[in-house]
């Protein structure tokens, strides 16, 4: 396969979707089931519930699939095209606490998300393999 | 006490991530996205060292992170630890002989900047 085919390039994208949405849902998962109902008190026991919580379960399944898509995708993107591409899902989670949790998003977060998504694109658009110089 | 975690969080994240890129580099690109593939993925994950040794920094961090929300505010901590994306991208280029274009080097200063801009 030559090294930035247009195959490469869709399959760059959609893997760094799912690294993305696998992040951001996985944390909220975990936070959410551990603020909602699966109390930890510091025994082994509620260590043992608390993994066994339907969103908690949920949370460590999604951030297992965000581990198992990273490494996939590191395995032929540059780790200088992966790291700021996926910083996108900062985005998704700003997003996420203002539909879920009810947080403002003030004209500050707004620019951020301005220049989140900007840096996005920028680094989106250069080739995701480049040839060891 | 806070700079502290803030720079336990920066090297384990950047330790974390330049293993993972190194030994998935290594491994050769994944093309079998069946069982099959997740099976040899998640066997790399327990068998090769640098992975481990990955897993081990990024649990690190997570710790750190959490450490320094107990002693920091979050518009202090996500701003402080966004700095690892620079770092990164600066050690990928050194160690990693990555073709760092401008385009990459302004995208990556971008989002570090709306990092930081969104925690305020």
């Amino acid at each position: 396969m030559p090294t930035n085919s247009h195959a490469l390039i869709w399959k760059t994208r959609l893997f760094a979707a799912i690294v993305i949405v696998t992040s951001v849902t996985g944390n909220f998962a975990l936070s959410w089931g551990i603020k909602h109902g699966a109390a930890m008190d510091g025994s082994a026991w509620s260590f043992v519930r608390v993994v066994f919580d339907p969103w908690v379960f949920c949370g460590i399944l999604l951030l297992s699939g965000w581990v198992l898509s990273r490494m996939a995708l590191l395995s032929w993107a540059d780790l200088s095209y992966v790291i700021p591409v996926t910083s996108a899902g900062f985005v998704l989670n700003a997003v996420m606490g203002a539909v879920f949790l009810g947080e403002i998003i003030t004209p500050m977060r707004w620019l951020g998300t301005v220049c989140i998504v900007g840096g996005t694109v920028l680094v989106g658009l250069t080739t995701p393999k480049t040839e060891t110089s | 006490m806070p700079w502290i975690y803030v720079a336990i969080i920066v090297v384990s994240t950047v330790a974390s991530d330049l293993l993972q890129s190194l030994e998935m580099k290594r491994q050769g690109e994944v093309t079998d996205f069946g069982v099959g593939g997740i099976g040899r993925l998640l066997k790399l994950l327990l068998t090769k060292a640098p992975l481990i040794a990955s897993i081990v920094f990024l649990a690190i961090s997570f710790y750190a992170f959490l450490a320094l929300l107990a002693v920091a505010d979050l518009s202090f901590a996500v701003p402080a630890t966004a700095l690892s994306l620079v770092a990164e991208t600066v050690l990928a280029r050194l160690l990693l002989k990555e073709r760092v274009t401008p385009a990459r080097w302004g995208g990556t200063v971008l989002v570090a900047l709306g990092a930081a801009l969104l925690a305020l």
